[in-house]
């Protein structure tokens, strides 16, 4: 069998005495994705940024393409060699861009810190990865102002892969966007996905989704893992009450918001008494 | 023929200050009966949250209106500001997207929720006890000692829930709901809707509810309005809009929205939503329309009844969306 | 007559612009422009020799030889009034610089590391708040001697603490930001992302607060001058001069004490307008 692209085993992390993070393993093959699911304080934040180096967890074990990544980033071959391998898209696109950097600038900034090219060639590499996001030369040197909503994010998304990452954070990366923007910006990391053999991790909240979008899934909540599997059978035939309030409460003909919020007070009543067992073992995503 | 509860009429919005001068909506009309719940849906720069604020008499800085606006055959625009601030008070109320960021931090939730009606000459002790009701029909559990409570002590939700407790101390007939939900999680967002359309159904309040989410707007609203670039493009029953979108933004938006029952990729719509002062000629939305003819850039389509929806594309009869 | 409004509108047209068509600070701008002039170019400017005696012209009054009057000593107040603009700006101006760096220093440092760090230079900074500059000052003079330079010192050390506080605020926030994690993610080290891209980003606000701090610094050097601590008569010196003048303000003569008194004010509000201004701006842009 091959190796992971992202290995992470009991992922742990605590802020004060408050538990983000709790017992969170999960894998992701080369090019493969996954989605992280769960809402605010779900822990899904949290764990996306140990996974990129943002935050330190308390224990537990982090491979990324099979090094260690769990300590801080000690040295700059570290942080260089870890930046090489797995980078983030952020969600809100009008603070994820330097305001001052206009977009070639901004693209260009990690070929210069990652890889040893003469200006041409940096030039050549920062219009080749703008034009793989669609964005041609007019963009390129606008200030990040200018530019809409959806182009930072594909702006955001070329800088992610201007170091050819192996896995790609993806941090509610299109919750901000119009829906029909939303849409054009899915083709574009579906297409990027299959044509680069990268893979990536959808934080996300929207079950709906997940399933266009990934091979498997992790529901969060409340910082452990409710269930996890392939995206197909969790969605199908969720296993556990959390996974299913998700899926009612997407809004959708027939709605009825009334039973969702009376299962969504059984499920807290339960949980309080009892904290959420783990679910059966035939659906680990490591199998 | 009674009076409609909410009544827009060609209503036209422009900012006139100086070079900054450009339209934001233009010709919008809209209707919400007693008792009825009615979508406004649109992306950004659709103008539909101007076109709410509208109905209280909130506009832009330095911005013009014409048009009718009547509530309760009330005219907003001609009413003089004691008239609006009694309107606001008692006859219409909204609900903002950040509960947060509108209500003050340093004031107790008591406060909030009793203002309007001390404002209105209920005594104090009278308030707190009309208080008490309306956070227990909210959901808020020990409602007594959420009233000393400050905002920073409720989650998102709970706040948001308080803010609709503030909103219909004075009895409103009509609730305008500017994306209530849209910063609150999804199983949140399905609490809070709940609570909203109970509270409209026992009251018999008409309420307009402005989001960006087609979904949404379709599973709790009579009818549904759908905004581009300041104009209304479609308008038609909730059940009409998902079986027979008659317009091409609004089959775009149901195609681009993710579904968890169908295996079809959402598909996006090309370009990007534009603002009414950015819009060319002729149809706003033509230049990212799939079906869009050489004429569409020519003439503004206005609304047309259409199988008892009403559509602006000039395309509306040879175009059958599914 | 038409021609000397239109030339002063053409002189006042590019500082009108830098000030964004505000009246107010086109003439704060030109107030601060024509100091600048007049202490650069004090000897071609100034009409005497500042230290010249024309014991004729005693506490004259305004007279056209000496437009501000004479000083008890027969020294025209005018001239002096132009080359007191000398340390007037330079004391102000090292002030100014020596405690915006430090205070960045101190300020960016402390939000980037936070932890220790934070702690120890925030009890620092409220350290030195809590000292009474003109004290400070003062205990300095004893180590230096009187002059520019033991002011000068203390109160760079004075002001630092106020640059520091606004720096850390602003550093926390940008610190944050999505674009500032995007640069941690890419493998910068914290010490180029500072430098490169957080402080360009906070330093128009740092800017603002260092323009409204030079008038205040400059009233405080002046006010040590004319305690006796400062500048030491005869050099020409606002501070100084108000001092020297005080004694004839009894004998009538308003002119020697009052030039300087109003030069002070109007220069401190100069720089406070410019200062607010630039804050504005900043603000508008952030929102």
């Amino acid at each position: 069998m091959t190796e992971y692209a992202l290995e992470v085993e009991n992922l742990r992390k605590t802020f004060g005495d408050h538990v983000a993070v709790d017992d969170v393993s999960l894998t992701l093959r080369p090019g493969g994705s996954l989605a992280i699911v769960g809402e605010s304080g779900s822990g899904k934040t949290t764990t996306a940024r140990m996974l990129v180096g943002l935050e330190r967890p308390d224990s537990g074990r982090i491979r990324v393409a099979g090094r260690d990544r769990s300590g801080a980033a000690r040295g700059r071959a570290t942080r260089l060699a870890r930046a090489r391998e797995i980078q983030m898209v952020f969600q809100d696109p009008y603070l994820s861009l330097d305001p001052r950097v206009t977009v070639a600038a901004c693209v260009e900034e990690p070929l210069r810190l990652h890889f040893a090219m003469t200006s041409a060639e940096r030039r050549a590499r920062r219009d080749e990865l703008l034009a793989r996001v669609g964005l041609g030369e007019r963009e390129a040197d606008a200030l990040p102002r200018r530019l809409s909503g959806g182009q930072r994010q594909r702006v955001a998304i070329a800088r992610a892969l201007a170091t050819e990452p192996k896995v790609l954070i993806l941090d509610e990366a299109t919750a901000a966007l119009d829906v029909s923007i939303q849409a054009q910006i899915l083709d574009l990391l579906a297409e990027i996905r299959r044509d680069t053999g990268v893979a990536y991790v959808f934080v996300t909240h929207n079950l709906a989704l997940v399933r266009h979008v990934a091979d498997d899934v992790l529901v969060l909540y409340r910082g452990r893992v409710a269930e996890s599997g392939p995206a197909r059978d969790v969605l199908a035939a969720p296993e556990h009450p959390y996974t299913r309030l998700l899926l009612h409460s997407l809004p959708h003909r027939g709605w009825d918001p009334a039973r969702i919020a009376a299962d969504r007070r059984a499920l807290a009543t339960a949980t309080r008494e009892r904290p959420p067992a783990p679910t059966s073992e035939k659906r680990s995503v490591t199998s | 023929m009674t009076t409609r509860l909410l009544e827009i009429e060609n209503l036209t919005v422009r900012l006139a200050a100086g070079q900054a001068a450009r339209p934001i909506i233009d010709g919008v009309s809209l209707h919400v009966e007693h008792g009825e719940a009615v979508g406004l849906v649109g992306e950004s720069g659709s103008g539909k949250s101007v076109t709410c604020r509208s109905v209280l008499g909130l506009f832009p800085e330095g911005a013009e209106a014409a048009g009718g606006l009547r509530v309760d055959g009330a005219d907003i625009l001609t009413m003089s500001p004691t008239r609006l601030r009694d309107l606001r008070r008692r006859d219409a109320s909204m609900i903002f997207q950040d509960p947060r960021a509108s209500i003050n931090p340093l004031r107790r939730i008591g406060d909030f929720v009793t203002e309007g009606l001390r404002a209105s000459g209920v005594s104090r002790k009278g308030a707190l006890d009309r208080a008490e009701e309306l956070l227990e029909s909210v959901g808020i559990r020990a409602p007594r000692a959420a009233l000393r409570r400050y905002p920073h002590e409720f989650s998102g939700g709970m706040l948001q829930r308080v803010m609709i407790a503030g909103a219909l101390a004075g009895g409103p007939r009509l609730l305008l709901a500017d994306e209530p939900t849209t910063a609150l999680d999804v199983t949140t967002q399905a609490e809070v809707v709940s609570i909203l359309t109970r509270l409209q159904a026992e009251r018999d309040m008409g309420m307009l509810f402005v989001t960006h989410d087609l979904e949404l707007a379709a599973a709790i609203c009579d009818r549904v309005y759908v905004m581009y670039a300041g104009r209304i493009v479609e308008a038609q029953s909730a059940e009409g809009l998902f079986s027979r979108p008659r317009h091409p933004y609004t089959s775009g938006l149901l195609a681009a929205t993710p579904r968890l029952e169908s295996d079809r990729p959402p598909h996006g719509v090309p370009g990007r939503p534009v603002s009414l002062s950015e819009a060319p000629s002729g149809c706003a939305f033509a230049a990212r329309c799939a079906h869009a003819r050489p004429g569409c850039t020519e003439h503004e389509p206005g609304l047309r009844e259409i199988d008892g929806a009403q559509v602006a594309c000039l395309r509306a009869e040879e175009l059958i969306h599914d | 007559m038409t021609a000397v409004p239109i030339h002063r509108r053409r002189l006042l047209a590019p500082l009108a612009r830098i000030a964004g068509g505000d009246k107010l600070v086109t003439a704060a701008l030109a107030v601060l422009a024509v100091l600048i002039v007049a202490a650069a170019f004090a000897p071609w400017i100034a009409p005497y020799d500042p230290d010249s005696v024309d014991l004729s012209a005693t506490l004259s009054g305004s007279t056209p030889e000496h437009l501000l009057g004479a000083d008890q000593s027969g020294r025209d107040v005018l001239s002096r009034l132009i080359f007191g603009a000398r340390t007037g700006l330079l004391g102000p101006l090292v002030v100014v610089i020596v405690s915006t760096l430090l205070g960045m220093l101190i300020g960016v440092a402390a939000a980037w590391h936070g932890g220790v760090v934070d702690s120890v230079l925030s009890r620092a900074m409220e350290l030195i708040f809590s000292f009474p500059a003109l004290l400070l000052a003062i205990i300095l003079v004893a180590v230096f001697g009187v002059g520019l330079t033991a002011p000068v010192i203390a109160m760079s050390v004075a002001y630092a603490p106020y640059v520091g506080r606004l720096a850390r605020g602003v550093a926390l926030q940008e610190k944050a930001r999505p674009y500032i994690q995007a640069y941690k993610v890419q493998g910068w080290s914290g010490w180029v992302i500072c430098v490169k891209h957080l402080l360009p980003n906070i330093a128009p606000l740092i800017l603002a607060q260092s323009a409204i701090n030079f008038g205040y610094a400059l009233m405080d050097l002046a006010a040590l001058s004319f305690l006796g601590f400062g500048v030491q008569p005869p050099t020409a010196d606002w501070g100084a001069m108000i001092n020297e003048g005080s004694s004839s303000l009894l004998q009538g003569a308003m002119l020697p004490a009052l030039a300087p008194g109003v030069a002070i004010v109007i220069t401190v509000v100069a720089f406070s307008l410019v200062g607010e201004s630039i804050a504005d701006r900043v603000a508008r842009r952030e929102q």
